[in-house]
């Protein structure tokens, strides 16, 4: 698409995410061993890795599902979950970090979708009740968002009675009715069924090209290499090398992204 | 010889035209548990000891019926304030805050580990330990103060005593209930930035009610029961009222027999609306509308 808008766009501006030296422990395992990553607004970043490599920490770092135990992270100019006050830095009540939270959305592995409301009712919920839309004006969004994924005919539809598929593109389209800032994608095709993936990757590339924000981990390279801006491979809780999917999925300079994507090319 | 144990016809061999053969042993069983039953309900019937027509001539008296409207009142509101109560005290338990927690721990093990009819007489007799309730900062002045007796009647203290004992047990199974929801259902909450109170309203506890309701159904029905022990407090209750009336005319037994029936008639009506209930929470479970459960039935027939 206007690729061209894009560079211009992420030229003029700061980055949308800013993390700086992130480090994150469970117990006595550090899983993050000091992250440092820009995301530019519009761009479309793919984090690769290895199981265990941290990247789904670093994700859920971004909106504070965890907490960091050293280091900052910026989204769109406010640091997530602290507040720099007359120079001293104070950690946000749970309900400033909420709010903090309703500029970016997020897509889960298990689609997480709420199993007693009706797909609609599903994509309504946030907008509705958080972000204090009238519900007319939600639900004609929500309509809007569940033709362009192709599931008009599913509104009334209860997520127990979708497939995998069905139910991931309906969750993605309840991230996006409050019209985020960002999107995190935690894995988002890892729970489906091999035949039901396309589908998936399909609705977010209409989203790449749409020139939405998009921070992804995945473990499908093929999607890296058509979709992303920039490709981020992680091992071992540290960003072991990125740039554009060119360079680092046909050219990769270090031996263990090299390891890892021969894996890749070997099973596909 | 082998000819004839390979089947003669395929057709015979398809298990559609299967019988059942028929089982004597079951039948005999009906039978005799049957004729016991019959006999029993005879006996029963025809006993002059259970004296059914004073039971029918009392069954819809009008002092019965106002026990029984009594024992319905103290239920239901018991039962709403324990609800309420056994809710903050779950939600405090679960809470990271270690004072709420403590607070909410020590009223669970307190009221769960003493009788309740032990507790519906110290409430009765509250009086004799604090003459005078007040409201007052603590070793600073008092605000208000009432007289304990004229605060404690027979009806306060049956309330006040069985909604903290309901609340106890009922923070329990609300607590349970919210512990069995997916935790990726509480992260979703989190990640669209929803507050505390409207995630548990809007998500999580429409989700604990489906492991919430079925023992809280229970719950009901022994505070049904529970609610006859507020007799020694001289409450009017159901089982007060019956009593007062065999206290005068001697007849135990069928009074007794108009007490049973009722509570009998009341829990059976319980169990049904239960059975509404869970049903309702269990939407999306086994898709909700009817057409989607007959299309699921269509699919459990054979072609």
């Amino acid at each position: 698409m206007n690729v061209a808008a894009k560079m211009a766009a992420q030229a003029t501006s700061a980055p949308l995410v800013q993390a700086r030296n992130v480090h994150k422990s469970f117990g006595e395992n550090e899983v993050l061993k000091g992250i440092d990553l820009d995301v530019m607004p519009g761009e479309v970043v793919v984090i690769l890795g290895p199981s265990g490599s941290g990247k789904s920490t670093f994700l859920r770092c971004i909106n504070h599902l965890e907490a960091i135990d050293q280091g900052s992270i910026m989204v769109d100019g406010e640091q997530i979950g602290y507040e720099l006050q007359s120079g001293r830095l104070q950690k946000l009540s749970a309900r400033a970090i909420a709010v903090q939270r309703r500029k970016i959305g997020m897509v889960f592995q298990q689609f997480n979708l709420y199993p007693h409301m009706t797909a609609l009712e599903n994509i309504v919920e946030a907008p509705i009740g958080v972000h204090k839309q009238n519900r007319r004006e939600a639900e004609a969004y929500a309509l809007e968002l569940l033709k362009r994924i192709g599931l008009s005919d599913k509104a009334n539809a209860y997520p127990r009675q979708l497939s995998g598929g069905q139910q991931q593109r309906v969750a993605i389209a309840r991230a996006l009715a409050i019209r985020p800032k960002l999107m995190l994608f935690d894995e988002p095709t890892s729970a489906l069924d091999p035949e039901l993936v396309g589908e998936v990757l399909a609705t977010m590339r209409d989203l790449a090209e749409q020139g939405l924000t998009m921070i992804v981990v995945t473990h499908e390279i093929g999607f890296a290499r058509e979709a992303a801006d920039r490709v981020v491979f992680m091992d071992g809780g540290v960003v072991v090398e990125q740039g554009s999917p060119e360079v680092v999925l046909s050219n990769p300079s270090h031996p263990r992204t090299r390891l890892f994507l021969s894996r890749f090319i070997q099973n596909s | 010889m082998t000819e004839r144990t390979i089947s003669p016809s395929i057709e015979l061999r398809d298990v559609a035209r299967a019988h059942r053969p028929i089982e004597w042993g079951r039948w005999l069983l009906w039978i005799v548990v049957l004729a016991v039953a019959a006999d029993f309900a005879w006996i029963v019937a025809y006993n002059e000891n259970f004296g059914w027509p004073i039971v029918a001539e009392w069954f819809t008296a009008a002092s019965i019926m106002k026990g029984l409207s009594v024992t319905l009142g103290l239920t239901v509101v018991a039962m709403f304030i324990g609800t309420a109560i056994g809710l903050v005290l779950a939600i405090a338990r679960m809470s990271d805050d270690t004072l709420f927690k403590s607070l909410a721990g020590l009223f669970i093990w307190f009221f769960r580990g003493t009788p309740l009819l032990v507790q519906l007489i110290f409430w009765y007799n509250l009086s004799t330990l604090f003459p005078e309730i007040s409201i007052s900062i603590p070793f600073g002045p008092t605000l208000v103060s009432w007289n304990t007796n004229d605060l404690i009647t027979p009806m306060t203290a049956a309330i006040a005593g069985l909604s903290l004992n309901e609340a106890a047990y009922m923070a329990e199974i609300i607590r349970g209930g919210l512990l069995s929801v997916d935790k990726g259902q509480v992260e979703a909450t989190d990640a669209f930035g929803m507050t505390r109170g409207r995630a548990l309203r809007r998500v999580i506890i429409p989700q604990a009610m489906r492991s919430i309701i079925p023992p809280t159904g229970n719950q009901l029905i022994s505070m049904i029961k529970a609610t006859s022990l507020v007799s020694v407090i001289a409450m009017s209750d159901l089982l007060y009222s019956v009593q007062a009336v065999y206290n005068r005319t001697f007849e135990v037994i069928p009074m007794l027999m108009v007490a049973v029936i009722w509570y009998l008639i009341i829990t059976s009506i319980l169990n049904v609306g239960q059975g509404f209930i869970e049903r309702y929470y269990a939407r999306g479970e086994r898709g909700a509308s009817d057409a989607s459960v007959r299309s699921a039935l269509r699919q459990e027939e054979p072609a």
